[in-house]
């Protein structure tokens, strides 16, 4: 039963990184590649319609995290108070960004909420990345000092950082080297996967300057994913011991490698819908591979006092978890009815729409 | 504050008492300030997309144009404050964890549940179909445009239920098992929908919705008439909002607010108590207080106006039925602000009785055919549109207020339900944070749905 509910979550969260992580990587084009407003124009459309709707990923997530592992979630989110509520204020200032942008007509109007949906699509696309590093890495669970946990064994608290930025240190922080990293990878990643939206989704003029966009990021990327692979190391002795046992999870790192593989080919895809699949394919892979690297561990614990959380012991009790698959199946046939609905309606190329004019 | 505390505190645990007390303090204000600005915006939307559908409908009926262009009117207004409910609505569901840790930990596996249900079944309905109601028109036609605003609709309430749901089992505990180490398991999964405190409450909370949507439609609507501009509009949109606001009004007070004052009764006798300010047991009926300033620490009400036996008669339909004041309970189950609670249900009882009487007047000027001519209701209906917002705060600070010193009524005390690792330095900051954030988000707010209403239903581009 706890299996089942940790499938949904990760699964729901895998749907919210492809999802509003093209957001993030349309913002980011948007801040540093769109030069004039048709440009400008062709990105909000592109997502305008569906931000929305994609953001609703996160809170269902929040909500099955809540209900389905009461203790992880009432740890992970008090421990990371702070960087939880300026993703908060960031998720903010994105969407009044875009919603307000084409609301007066003034240049100086334009440049602040351009600006704002950019930084904070950057600083958003950089926080997931960190805060997936924070996960692997592992907290002071029990917040132990000299051997004594100092709380009880499921809290913690972590600063933003700590000064000597590393993820081995007796005190911990948010941001370290490691975390820092992995944010940055985000950040490439979701700038190649908004990047493939875009060309998805538009006819911009813009278009074939992205295609080269992607072609130097994935580079970049890959680069990136083979340092990854060596200072993971560093933070976990064993990746890959769940792939040992059970191989068929294998195909999780083999998908990230398809996708990373097939964005090279972005030049010459015959569909302009290719990119954004391949794209897809490596978030997804990556994403599901770090969870298996550390299954069944949702928060490992950097201390020997007090256990990692795992799926088991961060669980809501049994009665609950089942009673709720009844309910959750219908609403996942919901969601998808709703999903294939919106897409339809708004599908092929999204240029002529006005977004942000009503 | 701090002076108090040192009285009670021993010595020795004096800082550690005070710092625990100042954490707890932030974490209230933070969740009452982020809650109360958050709400402004969904009880516009849900009672609002009833009324939008509605335009629509008589549309298709009457194939007026009039009506579609009332409904991209009020569409446009929907979205903008659907926008501000999404943005400040994440951050409540956050909030539980990051700032009420241990009681997340504690009654998770509950609400958690009413609360995973309101984002899997209303918020991927209304997101999913917002975004094809606001640019779909032309895709889809007028049939399944007005369909998508239907599911909006549907979707809003539902929102709303799920969470009246959550809301009422924290009122009234319902299904559940308490573990030794403190944590709630549910044991019942339809008692959490058959609980007693929700349709009351659900039904209040939605004609209340209700009667912000019909004083906003109307307030705009009259200060068009006021200002001789989109004069049509402006007769329809006052027509409908008086009808509905009537209605709403009159559900409001009877029979949920009624029904809902009476389980207070039976289930929270000394928030009752507080709420109307019954110091003292009355043997032979309780007076009802009409105004009066709470004087907590002697027990008395000063400059009470009041009307004998009333209360004990709307309760118990009985004069003299004998209604139990805050001196038959111990102190430590006392709502933790007394006068904050009697204020807050006065608030609320006084404009609702205010709104009834407005929207009596106006509907009957309007079928003696003189509203339009009637200036001092049409001032009267611009000039309240702010009071129901300010009557619905009053409603839920009633129902917090009046649950406190408990997060789950007689069962857990809100002191036991913060984050033990958050510092209250930390909370303050991102309390602050919050103030400027939403201080400019409600003047973007203002200023855009200025520039809306300025600039009138009748533009074709939508």
């Amino acid at each position: 039963m706890e299996f089942f509910w940790y499938v949904v979550l990760m699964g729901i969260l895998a749907v919210y990184i492809v999802l509003d992580g093209y957001d993030f990587g349309a913002g980011i084009i948007h801040l540093f590649f769109a030069k004039t407003e048709k440009d400008k124009k062709a990105i909000t459309n592109a997502i305008g319609p569906f931000w929305d709707a994609n953001e609703v990923w996160i809170i269902a997530a929040g909500g099955v995290l809540f209900f389905a592992f009461p203790i992880l979630y009432a740890s992970s989110f008090s421990g990371f108070y702070l960087p939880l509520i300026m993703i908060l204020w960031l998720l903010i200032f994105r969407a009044i960004g875009l919603e307000m942008r084409g609301q007066i007509h003034h240049p100086m109007w334009e440049v602040v909420w351009d600006k704002a949906f950019g930084i904070a699509s950057l600083l958003l696309a950089l926080f997931f990345g960190i805060a997936l590093g924070n996960i692997v890495r592992g907290v002071n669970l029990g917040m132990v000092v000299n051997g004594v946990s100092t709380q009880e064994a499921h809290f913690f608290f972590l600063p933003l950082w700590n000064p000597t930025f590393s993820p081995q240190a007796n005190e911990l922080g948010i941001i370290d080297w490691f975390t820092l990293f992995l944010g940055i990878v985000s950040v490439v990643a979701l700038t190649i996967h908004g990047a493939n939206w875009i060309i998805f989704k538009t006819n911009s003029s813009l278009n074939e300057k992205l295609k080269n966009v992607v072609f130097k990021l994935n580079i970049v990327l890959l680069i990136l994913v083979f340092i990854s692979l060596q200072i993971w190391h560093f933070i976990e002795p064993k990746p890959f011991h769940n792939f040992i046992e059970t191989p068929i999870l294998w195909i999780f790192p083999l998908i990230t490698f398809i996708g990373i593989v097939g964005l090279f080919k972005v030049r010459t895809y015959k569909k302009d819908g290719s990119g954004f699949v391949f794209s897809t394919l490596f978030l997804v892979g990556g994403f599901a591979s770090t969870a298996v690297s550390i299954f069944p561990n949702v928060l490992p614990s950097t201390n020997s006092v007090n256990p990692s959380l795992t799926i088991y012991n961060a669980a809501a009790h049994e009665y609950g978890l089942s009673v709720g698959m009844s309910w959750f199946f219908i609403a996942l046939a919901l969601v998808i009815v709703y999903f294939v609905i919106q897409y339809k309606v708004f599908s092929g190329k999204m240029d002529d729409i006005g977004y942000g004019e009503h | 504050m701090l002076v108090l505390i040192g009285k009670f505190a021993r010595p020795h645990n004096k800082i550690i008492y005070a710092s625990m007390e100042e954490m707890l303090f932030y974490d209230r204000m933070q969740f009452a300030f982020t809650i109360t600005f958050h709400y402004l915006f969904p009880q516009l939307t849900m009672g609002l997309s009833l009324i939008i559908v509605y335009f629509k409908w008589k549309y298709l009926r009457t194939n007026n144009e009039q009506y579609n262009h009332a409904t991209h009117f009020w569409m446009r207004i929907f979205a903008l404050n659907f926008a501000m409910g999404v943005v400040t609505g994440i951050p409540m569901e956050f909030q539980f964890g990051t700032n009420w840790a241990k009681f997340s930990e504690l009654t998770g596996g509950i609400i958690g549940q009413t609360l995973a249900m309101e984002g899997m079944f209303s918020f991927f309905l209304e997101s999913s179909f917002l975004g094809i109601f606001l640019f779909g028109e032309k895709l889809l036609g007028h049939k399944w445009h007005f369909v998508t605003g239907l599911l909006i609709c549907i979707g809003s309430w539902a929102s709303g239920y799920l969470i009246i749901a959550t809301h009422s089992w924290m009122q009234n505990p319902v299904g559940y098992e308490i573990l030794e180490n403190g944590r709630f398991v549910l044991t019942n999964f339809k008692a959490l929908f058959l609980n007693p405190w929700l349709w009351p409450s659900y039904l209040h909370n939605q004609a209340a919705s209700m009667v912000t949507s019909s004083f906003v439609v109307a307030g705009i609507g009259a200060f068009y008439i006021l200002s001789k501009k989109n004069l049509t509009y402006g007769k329809l949109f006052v027509k409908t909002g008086v009808i509905f606001g009537l209605i709403s009004c009159v559900i409001v007070a009877v029979p949920t607010g009624d029904l809902l004052a009476k389980n207070v009764v039976k289930y929270q006798p000394v928030t009752f108590a507080a709420m109307e300010g019954i110091f003292h047991t009355e043997k032979k009926g309780s007076e009802i207080v009409l105004i009066g300033q709470p004087d907590v620490k002697d027990k008395k009400l000063d400059n009470k106006i009041a009307v004998p036996n009333i209360l004990s008669f709307l309760t118990y339909g009985s004069w003299h039925q004998e209604i139990k004041g805050l001196d038959q309970f111990d102190e430590s189950v006392h709502p933790t602000n007394i006068s904050g609670l009697y204020y807050a249900y006065h608030i609320m009882v006084g404009l609702g009785t205010i709104f009834i009487g407005l929207m009596a007047f106006a509907v009957l000027q309007l079928c003696r055919k003189k509203l339009f001519e009637t200036k001092w209701i049409l001032w009267s209906l611009l000039f309240m549109l702010p009071f129901p917002y300010i009557a619905n705060t009053a409603g839920w600070y009633t129902a917090e207020l009046g649950r406190q010193p408990w997060l789950v009524y007689n069962l857990l005390r809100t002191a036991e339900g913060g984050s033990p690792t958050v510092s209250s330095g930390n909370t303050l900051f991102t309390l602050l944070g919050f103030i400027g954030l939403y201080l400019l988000l409600g003047m973007l707010f203002l200023l855009l749905v200025g520039k809306i209403i300025n600039k009138g239903p009748h533009t074709e581009k939508i």
